[in-house]
């Protein structure tokens, strides 16, 4: 693995990533002449769930994703981190083909789910986002019930025979995104009318509810308080035992607090992949450290 | 790219936080040092003025530690530090509590002068300290230097003489014996000479203890109980 030195006194380090002999020493030392379009860390993962190899994502003539490698195990929570702009989100978006419906977004690379081609032209993209769920930014729940906001899925995917699967599965997920207690009295009501935090339990439960491989979620905190904040990120980890998380977040401590791997994205680039232990106390490219510790971003 | 701007945080109060507890750490370790010549000063010279001068000051040393202290849980609260702020933090609050206790034991040596200058005649083993003692002064201003220069280097050079430290103390705890033995009347002075000597040899494994931190804090790698070997990887990579 390369090293890393935090002070201008000590000599200049060879790096396996840097494809030039390391000439800049910063200030604080950790090479910032290092390539940061050349992921450091390990991209691979035993048991993988999701493989995506040399992704590159276009909006238009404008550039997102350059070149990304990357691969999510099974039941993990990976977090992806970066400055606005950095392209993480977009790459999200593509893990379940969100992109599709954005006019101009052009897509190449492989991405895999299990050993299943997620960009092949035969593929219905309905069933692979039940498999691959998705919970975003804002809350949004349909304007229905509580229940058949969490109903809906299921049954247009056919996975309940009668009305009595169906209530088992409402509630199953329900009580999977800690939600249960608090609608189970009031599921005729109207999603709409639960706070914030509710309501993004509720979308959460809504995407648990057809039985997914993968949850993408995107920024799900940033418009809940801190409680509520909290609840979901407990939530998360509860939910890493049944499935696999990828998270985007604007929050470094939220990544820190919930994910087991780190992925730090730049300028479309990802430069930094990690145990997220590793990533915020001990970072191996100068990019990762300035963002982490906020001296950019 | 970043450029060298980037070694600021966004934040400027919080560069100057960070700045603050660093500066008052490293103010702390210069009091500390002056505190440890004076306290062998004291012994050699039998100055039992300077003694009590050093038993006093010892406070101020206390008082810093909570200060340090204080600043960084307030930093830890405010800005979650992260990486190598993180670990600068840690390295400050570690740092702190052995430059307190290398206060104490100098302390104790200026006791030590004091209880030998009040009887009088000089007893043998100030050969001893004057070697030792040297050894040790070096060893703590070179474990400030490597925390205030970052170097590796020189925090594994501070390890390795540790263990030189510790052996000629225990030569010297031999060389003690045999004078008391040869003249059981100089037991309680001599016994003096031992509690100064066993000061010392603690502040060696604190000022050590300095550079483990040092280490940890420039490579992210905790080289406590690791050995000397392990540690000289660490600092060379390998």
């Amino acid at each position: 693995m390369t090293t890393m030195t935090v002070d201008s006194n000590t000599s200049p380090q060879s790096s396996q990533e840097a494809t030039q002999p390391v000439a800049d020493i910063s200030s604080n030392g950790l090479d910032s002449s290092r390539d940061y379009r050349q992921t450091v860390g390990k991209i691979e993962v035993a048991n993988t769930k999701m493989s995506m190899r040399d992704v590159n994502v276009s909006y238009g003539d404008k550039q997102a994703v350059f070149g990304v490698d990357l691969d999510i195990a099974k039941n993990e929570v990976i977090a992806m981190i970066g400055p606005s702009g950095c392209g993480k989100s977009t790459f999200l978006r593509c893990m379940n083909r969100m992109n599709d419906t954005i006019e101009g977004c052009v897509v190449s690379g492989s991405l895999k789910l299990d050993d299943q081609d997620i960009y092949d032209p035969k593929l219905d993209v309905v069933p692979l986002r039940a498999r691959v769920g998705m919970v975003f930014q804002k809350p949004n729940p349909f304007p229905k019930s509580i229940y058949d906001n969490v109903a809906y899925g299921p049954q247009i995917h056919g996975l309940a025979n009668s009305k009595v699967e169906l209530d088992e599965i409402v509630e199953n997920s329900l009580r999977k995104a800690g939600l249960w207690n608090e609608a189970k009295d009031r599921l005729d009501q109207p999603g709409t009318g639960l706070s914030g935090g509710q309501q993004q339990r509720l979308c959460i439960a809504r995407t648990i509810a057809v039985s997914p491989e993968v949850i993408l979620m995107d920024e799900p905190c940033s418009a809940l308080d801190p409680i509520a904040t909290a609840r979901i990120e407990e939530l998360i980890d509860e939910l890493s035992a049944n499935f696999t998380i990828a998270i985007v977040t604007h929050s470094m401590q939220q990544a820190a607090r919930v994910s087991h791997r780190t992925a730090y994205f730049h300028l479309g680039y990802l430069v930094e992949i990690g145990d997220t232990d590793d990533i915020f106390t001990n970072p191996k490219h100068r990019l990762t450290e300035d963002y982490i510790t906020g001296r950019f971003g | 790219m970043p450029t060298k701007k980037s070694s600021q945080h966004i934040s400027q109060r919080y560069d100057d936080e960070l700045a603050a507890v660093k500066s008052q750490l490293f103010e702390m370790g210069g009091i500390v040092e002056k505190q440890v010549t004076d306290a062998i000063k004291a012994l050699l010279e039998v100055d039992s003025e300077l003694a009590k001068r050093v038993v006093i000051d010892d406070n101020r040393i206390n008082d810093m530690e909570v200060a340090v202290d204080e600043d960084c849980g307030l930093i830890l609260a405010r800005r979650q530090p992260a990486a190598r702020d993180l670990r600068l933090v840690l390295t400050i609050i570690k740092t702190t509590t052995d430059l307190e206790r290398i206060g104490d034991e100098a302390r104790k040596m200026a006791k030590q002068a004091i209880t030998l200058a009040e009887e009088g005649k000089a007893p043998r083993g100030y050969v001893e300290i004057r070697h030792i003692g040297e050894n040790v002064a070096n060893m703590l201003s070179q474990s400030l230097d490597c925390f205030v220069r970052q170097d590796v280097e020189l925090a594994l050079k501070v390890a390795q003489e540790d263990k030189a430290v510790d052996l000629e103390y225990a030569s010297a705890i031999r060389e003690m014996m045999t004078y008391m033995m040869e003249d059981p009347r100089s037991i309680s002075r001599v016994m003096s000479i031992m509690w100064s000597l066993r000061a010392l040899e603690r502040i060696g494994d604190h000022a050590r203890n300095i550079a483990e931190h040092v280490i940890y804090l420039v490579k992210g790698d905790d080289v406590r109980h690791v050995g000397l070997k392990q540690m000289a990887k660490t600092v060379h990579d390998e």
